[in-house]
């Protein structure tokens, strides 16, 4: 219908777009495990930090996604980045936290102790024992974390549109305020898929990155 | 043992002090930069959007709930295989879908307005609460049932004295994740007109300003951990102490 | 080889280890026996400093483990677990070879001893080391365990009630396999058990421990003859001198160069030596010496014929490698006062008696 003869005709722009969603999303995914996963570890080692860590990031998950992106800007426009890019991926980056900080630590947490104990009558260094060891077994849980924050963060970044982001929104903010039901059904179904490929895409990573000796 | 009793006293009494601390900082700024005063400008229209936007989630947490829990137990006591596991799938698939996209595809179907938003926002809800219901009814241990048929109760009877009670502490826990997701999605109801405080977060940023932004956005806040909070409590005191773990 | 000098572990005003001095020769399996909570998985835990000591000094062939770094110690000594802690993870033989690769072991080295050690303890190289631990029932994973310890080639293995979360049955065959390893690899072993027949049955000397303190350290026949205490005595359970007999084989107590017959002796022939020794039974044997049947007094004086159509046939005959315990217990079965003993390949050795293991067993009580 004229909806897909719309979504042909603008297929450049769609991918633009998809671009700019993609990179918003991975870019914060990837700071997000950087930090995220560090953290997940070290508080594995201390009760009450973990519990102040988790509490921390559960609150920023209350905040809705348009007030915090409107909080950052008012932040970062002192230095000129008030709207846009970086605001969103700040934002992204947050919310991508909680996910990935809890699976990495309730992952941790939940193996067997006697896998530590074997490992450190052993002789292995603490390090060594993450790496051989600890890591491995919870990888399927952080994966599913990231998997977790991937697709939240794909529903957020449609949201970022309003605050200059761009992304795969702008289609659906236009399409409702332009009263183009093309432009909205295009933005809506296009995002939409981009999450459930995303989604799939991180089950089948997932699978590939797990021991045969865990399945 | 007692040494490390007293560091933990201790810690505890460190951190709050650090929050104490913060939070008065953030009132020293706060009221120097003139942010409370803007805020409180604001005030009978906080009020009147507030109520708008609890109207919204108390209609659309009210339709997820109705059928949210019984599709749920639907679900569950099937009896044809595939069922669970072919709805789940597609459970799994809705929850990954975006959230704008769902309310702009009801939009396109029931228009500007109150309606398509309480419908989007509903099937939004529904969706957390309908899995929590099937996981907390999967849950209930196996001789706990058998023992109630060998009593000689109905299924029905099964359903609302063994299953529903045992299950209850999750259910209600999906109820309270969705409907605090809930009051956080609401602002983007706005969007598709369907008003709530959103209208002060997204005009705050469309004119850059910060007091109209926040006096959207931290009364939003505070009900998602009001909400959050009253749930919990119904939490802690509906469900029956034996098998309630946070009693 | 392992040398515990007044160590002793104080946990928050609780003492766990007392004082405790024990030596462990090379090529020993010392088990520490006790009941929960006397110390001895404390005691082995302070040798690969899993646990530090208090107080006191512990010396692993000739170094004191406290100049080494830990982790270092911990690599040269092997160690294996009631749970068996094999990583999911890994592949049987990753699992195997996780301390040679920490050590920097060449890969093929290491590899190809992995395969030889699931060989000596009966577990086919070619279908078990690609496989998962998951895979394995719990006897294969902890014999993993062991060759896991024992992959490194380290002098030392310590062992924490290894064997205890595995059922009865392969309990014992694995205990089989794991002295028949011993025998080959001649490691210094300290074993944590609470089972006596346990111990009884793998060690060269047994440590009672008690509250914290070593109450009898010595071989487990003097332990059973000679428990030090009543506490000990109890341990080992009333029915030590029974456990003794399981320690003795039916060749220390078998009477060698007995007497026999062939089928073509006469009946008489037969009686008269019996009567020569002082026996009530004589044993027929074949041409080449094979216990064949036998012939009773009763049956064979003053009869004619010959002992070849007049004899029985041996309810049971006892193999000379046997223990006394399967000796008796055969005896009690067949109601009989005596067994024929054989050797492997059936000639006719000996006889055993009950008075004659009784005697045994009580010599040990005459010679205090």
């Amino acid at each position: 219908m004229e909806t897909l003869r719309f979504a042909i005709d603008n297929w450049s722009v769609i991918a633009v777009r998809t671009g700019e969603h993609l990179s918003l999303v991975s870019v914060a995914v990837v700071l997000a495990i950087i930090t995220g996963v560090p953290i997940g570890i070290l508080i594995t080692q201390n009760r009450a930090w973990a519990d102040r860590v988790l509490y921390a990031a559960a609150i920023v998950m209350t905040i809705p996604s348009v007030a915090l992106f409107g909080m950052l800007i008012p932040l970062f426009s002192p230095i000129g980045y008030g709207i846009g890019y970086l605001p969103a991926v700040i934002a992204l980056i947050l919310y991508s936290q909680l996910p990935i900080i809890r699976n990495t630590y309730t992952a941790i947490m939940n193996i067997d102790p006697s896998l530590r104990e074997a490992a450190r009558g052993m002789g292995m260094t603490p390090l060594q024992r993450l790496r051989e060891v600890e890591l491995p077994i919870a990888l399927p849980v952080i994966v599913n974390g990231v998997r977790n924050a991937v697709v939240l963060n794909i529903a957020i970044a449609t949201i970022a549109t309003y605050i200059g982001a761009g992304g795969l929104g702008t289609f659906i903010s236009r399409g409702i305020s332009q009263t183009d039901f093309r432009q909205l059904v295009t933005g809506a179904v296009a995002v939409s898929v981009l999450a459930i490929v995303a989604d799939l895409s991180l089950v089948y990573l997932q699978r590939r990155l797990t021991s045969p000796g865990l399945r | 043992m007692t040494a490390s009793v007293a560091e933990a006293g201790a810690g505890h009494r460190t951190w709050r002090g650090i929050v104490l601390l913060a939070v008065f900082g953030l009132g020293i700024w706060a009221q120097a930069s003139g942010i409370v005063p803007a805020i409180l400008r604001y005030r009978e229209d906080i009020v009147y959007l507030a109520r708008q936007h609890m109207t919204l989630v108390a209609m659309s947490g009210g339709i997820a709930i109705v059928i949210g829990i019984p599709l749920g137990i639907l679900i569950a006591r099937s009896r044809i295989p595939f069922l669970g596991p072919a709805i789940g799938q597609v459970i799994n698939l809705g929850t990954t879908i975006p959230t704008l996209a769902i309310l702009a595809l009801a939009m396109t179907v029931l228009g500007l307005g109150t309606p398509s938003a309480v419908f989007g926002l509903a099937v939004l809800t529904l969706l957390p609460i309908m899995l929590n219901t099937v996981a907390g009814l999967k849950s209930v241990p196996a001789p706990l049932i058998e023992a109630a048929r060998g009593m000689g109760m109905t299924r029905a009877q099964i359903l609302v004295k063994v299953e529903l009670p045992n299950a209850m502490f999750v259910i209600l826990a999906g109820i309270r994740t969705a409907l605090a997701i809930n009051v956080g999605t609401v602002p983007l109801a706005f969007l598709i007109g369907g008003g709530g405080l959103g209208e002060l977060i997204f005009t705050g940023i469309d004119l850059m300003e910060p007091g109209l932004l926040l006096a959207g956005a931290i009364p939003t806040a505070l009900l998602a951990v009001l909400v959050d909070i009253a749930v919990g409590q119904l939490q802690y005191w509906l469900v029956p102490r034996g098998v309630n773990p946070l009693r | 080889m392992i040398r515990l000098e007044h160590v002793t572990k104080i946990f928050a005003g609780i003492t766990a280890v007392d004082a405790v001095d024990l030596e462990v020769g090379a090529g020993e399996v010392c088990v520490l026996l006790g009941p929960s909570g006397c110390g001895k998985t404390t005691t082995m835990k302070m040798i690969n400093r899993l646990i530090e000591p208090t107080s006191g000094k512990i010396f692993v062939d000739g170094r004191d483990t406290a100049a080494v770094d830990e982790v270092t110690l911990r690599r040269s000594i092997g160690y294996v677990i009631q749970q068996i802690g094999l990583f999911p993870n890994k592949t049987v033989e990753d699992n195997i070879c996780v301390v040679p690769d920490l050590l920097g072991h060449d890969r093929r080295q290491s590899r190809k001893r992995a395969a030889e050690l699931l060989d000596m303890v009966n577990l086919d190289p070619g279908i078990f080391l690609k496989r998962y631990p998951k895979e394995l029932s719990g006897g294969q994973q902890q014999r993993v365990g062991v060759v896991r310890a024992l992959a490194a080639d380290p002098p030392v293995l310590l062992m924490d009630e290894p064997f205890g979360a595995i059922d009865p049955i392969n309990r014992e065959v694995i205990q089989d396999e794991f002295m028949k390893l011993q025998a080959a690899l001649k490691k210094t072993v300290v074993f944590v058990s609470h089972d006596i027949d346990e111990a009884v049955k793998m060690a060269s000397r047994v440590a009672i421990f008690r509250a914290g303190r070593l109450i009898q350290y010595d071989t487990p026949d003097n332990i059973l003859a000679h428990p030090i205490d009543s506490f000990v005595a109890d341990f080992v359970g009333s029915d030590r001198t029974l456990k003794r007999l399981r320690l003795l084989r039916v060749a220390d107590a078998m009477v060698g160069d007995p007497p026999m017959v062939r089928a073509e002796d006469a009946l008489d022939t037969a009686a008269r030596l019996m009567a020569e020794r002082g026996h009530v039974s004589i044993v027929m044997v074949g041409p080449r010496g094979r216990a064949r049947g036998f012939v009773r007094l009763d049956a064979a004086q003053g009869r004619p014929g010959m002992v070849g159509e007049n004899h029985e046939k041996l309810p049971c005959i006892i193999n000379i490698r046997d223990d006394l315990r399967t000796a008796v217990s055969q005896m009690f079965m067949h109601d009989l006062t005596w067994l024929a003993c054989v050797d492997d390949d059936g000639f006719y050795r000996g006889y055993v008696t009950q008075r004659g293991i009784t005697h045994l067993l009580g010599a040990t009580y005459r010679d205090r």
